[in-house]
């Protein structure tokens, strides 16, 4: 039962924000509940390192070591981005009230997410995938500028198109199983039943999910949202909704991936390299010209997010760890570096690249952090990126797919280069403007803390995280 | 299932479309959601049909959900909560005028019962009417996405869309555990509430709703 208490603690922690005299203590409550999470995942992680499942509701409620290791993934980036949210949110001067209903929102969403690993059925898990977008709305919004509003309202309606269209692929999924005489709709029940579903019924269920989740997971061409969302929302969120929103949702996908993958028809890992690589070549060509430095780190989501997809497509066991390994560089990662440009848009009040010069004289922790966020997110040795983004290449040329390793270091390469031209430009020369203001010392703390993993994990894994991504990688190719 | 059920069904699922297809051309916004809310009794109805033979408690459930979620409380929440007199207005600036759409979801009302055949063909005892007539009004969601550019049309598009998709499921998957329920009964009145909320903060920061005709956000210098 103990499981439950990861998104209760987020659950609880949002009413009581709600409560209007609570205002004060707000950011308290989140980062307590947030670390409460964080503890109980760690032991939920070690519990299922070997592969084990712990079912609190059997069918509905269970979890196994892929669900664990997503479940880590999310509880620390709810921690680092509630820590962060302390310092961001009090130097922008909104009214205590706001405050409260920020962080209110911020805990729900962070519940939402959490729920997803920890549910085995489909239908339940579309429901909460539906609920990120519907409780994190409001966060993108928060600014309240009209192009707040703007990006708020282009995140929603596209990503809940994409709900849409995925509920008819979760309902077409259920009559497949239906047909092929099962009723057990959760991931394992699916993949007993995966050999004796009809191609016509299943093919047409793969395409409405990728088409539907594709679009909440920011896949080409449907990722027109992510730059719009990350360029507005406050940098906390930027950091839950590109470290771990895109992966939660990514995560569906990739426990489907073998049930679709039991028909040979359906070419499923050339739909994955395929889809995977165009995201990765097109992100990796609008890194190069973008002129917002959020909007680059959404656009290297979106890369990731390829990235991920591509090393799913492998199916190799070599190739599953790499998968998952990848999907956890990208959340620790992903999260500092908007954490970074948080901290460099506090100390600049700009969010455009051209207009930032010379940040090394006017911020250490900020230009430490951007030099730190975007050496590892293009996968610069020896942070976290870089083994995994090797592992992935090795895999492929052990399965033998030359072409893919190839597109894929080209696109790589094009998108360090990219992000590190960007970076570099932003760090060096004379200062442009004044110091806004410093950065805070709970961003700060945020920055110091969230470079741990970053730095520490591309050179040693411990042996606890070791076995769980054996293990989960296990549940990926099972 | 009856002859005289099937019939009506037949008949209910024939209105279902042509609600789908005027949601894409009434311009005043009153009007539009007044078709959504048929469209939704509609959608109601054919659970109902559905599940009275054989009986299936799950279709009556849904049914139910459907009317009190749909239509009463998101009519209801989107008038209380957006700004006043946004109902009494008509839209001039729809992306393309009237014919055209017109033409365009009729051509994607035949494209999406065409697609559908390829799936009825792999379950030919199921409700074939259900599945080819949700996926047609799937795709006239998509297109009242893509013309309408006020903020309460939009949010109908997308529900349109779920409705439709909640068609095809009430034939495909009539004993589907929970979801439909849930989705309907806590998501969708959830999205109406947040989609209000937003186009409220739309009116007072831009003084509009007309949410098509945000074009701010770009990338470039």
């Amino acid at each position: 039962m103990t499981i439950l208490l990861i998104p209760s603690v987020a659950l609880l922690a949002a009413i009581w924000n709600a409560i209007p005299r609570s205002a004060r203590i707000a950011p308290t409550i989140t980062v307590v509940a947030s670390l409460i999470a964080l503890v109980v995942a760690v032991g939920l992680l070690l519990q299922l390192q070997f592969g084990a499942t712990v079912a609190v509701a059997p069918g509905w409620v269970e979890v196994d070591a892929l669900g664990a290791l997503l479940v880590i993934l999310i509880a620390l980036v709810y921690f680092t981005a509630a820590l962060f949210s302390w310092g961001y949110l009090a130097v922008e001067e909104h009214t205590e009230r706001r405050t409260s209903l920020y962080h209110a929102n911020f805990n729900l969403f962070a519940f939402s997410m959490l729920c997803i690993p920890l549910l085995s059925e489909l239908g339940l898990v579309w429901i909460f995938v539906e609920l990120t977008t519907l409780l994190s709305v409001l966060l993108v919004s928060y600014a309240m500028t009209s192009q707040a509003v703007e990006a708020a309202w282009k995140y929603m309606v596209l990503t809940l198109l994409g709900a849409t269209i995925a509920v008819l692929g979760v309902l077409m999924l259920f009559w497949t199983l239906h047909a092929a005489g099962s009723t057990d709709f959760t991931w394992s029940g699916l993949r007993l039943a995966a050999p004796r579903m009809n191609h016509a019924l299943l093919s047409t269920a793969f395409v409405l999910l990728l088409v539907g989740y594709g679009a909440k997971i920011g896949l080409v061409p449907l990722h027109t949202w992510l730059p719009d969302a990350h360029s507005q929302a406050p940098s906390p969120v930027c950091a839950m909704l590109s470290g771990i929103e895109t992966s939660a949702v990514l995560y569906v996908l990739l426990r489907l991936r073998n049930v679709f993958a039991a028909d040979s028809d359906l070419h499923v890992g050339l739909w994955f390299a395929v889809v995977g690589l165009i995201s990765v070549g097109v992100a990796a060509l609008l890194i190069v010209q973008a002129h917002d430095y959020k909007r680059l780190f959404a656009f290297s989501t979106v890369e990731h997010m390829g990235i991920i997809l591509t090393a799913a497509s492998i199916f190799s066991p070599i190739g599953d760890v790499a998968t998952l390994w990848q999907m956890l560089a990208h959340a620790v990662t992903k999260s500092f570096c908007f954490y970074a440009a948080g901290a460099a848009l506090i100390v600049t009040g700009t969010r455009d690249i051209a207009d930032v010069r010379g940040l090394l004289g006017m911020s250490r922790v900020a230009s430490a952090g951007l030099l730190v966020g975007g050496l590892a997110i293009g996968g610069a040795p020896p942070m976290v990126v870089f083994p995994s983004e090797i592992a992935i290449l090795r895999a492929a040329l052990e399965a033998h797919g030359y072409a893919l390793a190839v597109l894929l270091s080209i696109f790589i390469v094009i998108a360090f280069f990219g992000v590190m031209w960007h970076v570099t430009s932003m760090l060096t020369g004379k200062p442009s403007q004044q110091i806004v203001r410093d950065v805070p010392r709970s961003c700060s703390l945020t920055l110091f803390l969230a470079a741990i993993p970053v730095l520490v994990l591309g050179v040693w894994l411990p042996t606890g995280l070791a076995n769980a991504l054996q293990a989960a990688a296990k549940v990926l190719g099972a | 299932m009856t002859q005289v059920l099937s019939e009506l069904n037949g008949l209910v699922l024939g209105l279902f479309i042509i609600c789908t297809i005027a949601m894409t051309v009434t311009r005043q916004i009153g009007a539009c959601m007044l078709i959504f809310v048929v469209q939704s009794l509609l959608l109601a109805a054919s659970a109902f049909l559905l599940g009275a033979d054989p009986f299936s408690w799950h279709l009556f459930a849904l049914g139910c959900v459907t009317v009190v979620s749909k239509a009463i409380i998101i009519p209801w929440l989107l008038r209380v909560l957006t700004p006043r007199g946004n109902y009494y207005r008509r839209e001039l600036s729809q992306a393309l005028d009237v014919p055209i759409t017109l033409l365009i979801a009729l051509a994607l009302t035949f494209a999406g019962y065409a697609f559908a055949q390829h799936v009825v063909r792999a379950a030919p005892n199921l409700s074939a009417g259900n599945i080819a007539m949700g996926f047609a009004a799937l795709l006239v969601g998509l297109l009242i996405l893509a013309v309408r550019t006020e903020a309460v049309p939009q949010l109908l598009g997308i529900l349109a869309m779920e409705n439709a998709a909640f068609l095809v499921g009430i034939a495909i998957a009539p004993d589907f555990p929970l979801i439909a329920e849930l989705a309907i009964a806590f998501d969708v009145p959830l999205l109406a509430f947040i989609v209000a909320l937003l186009t409220r903060i739309a009116y007072r920061q831009m003084g509009t709703t007309e949410v098509g005709t945000f074009a701010s956000l770009r990338e470039g210098p």
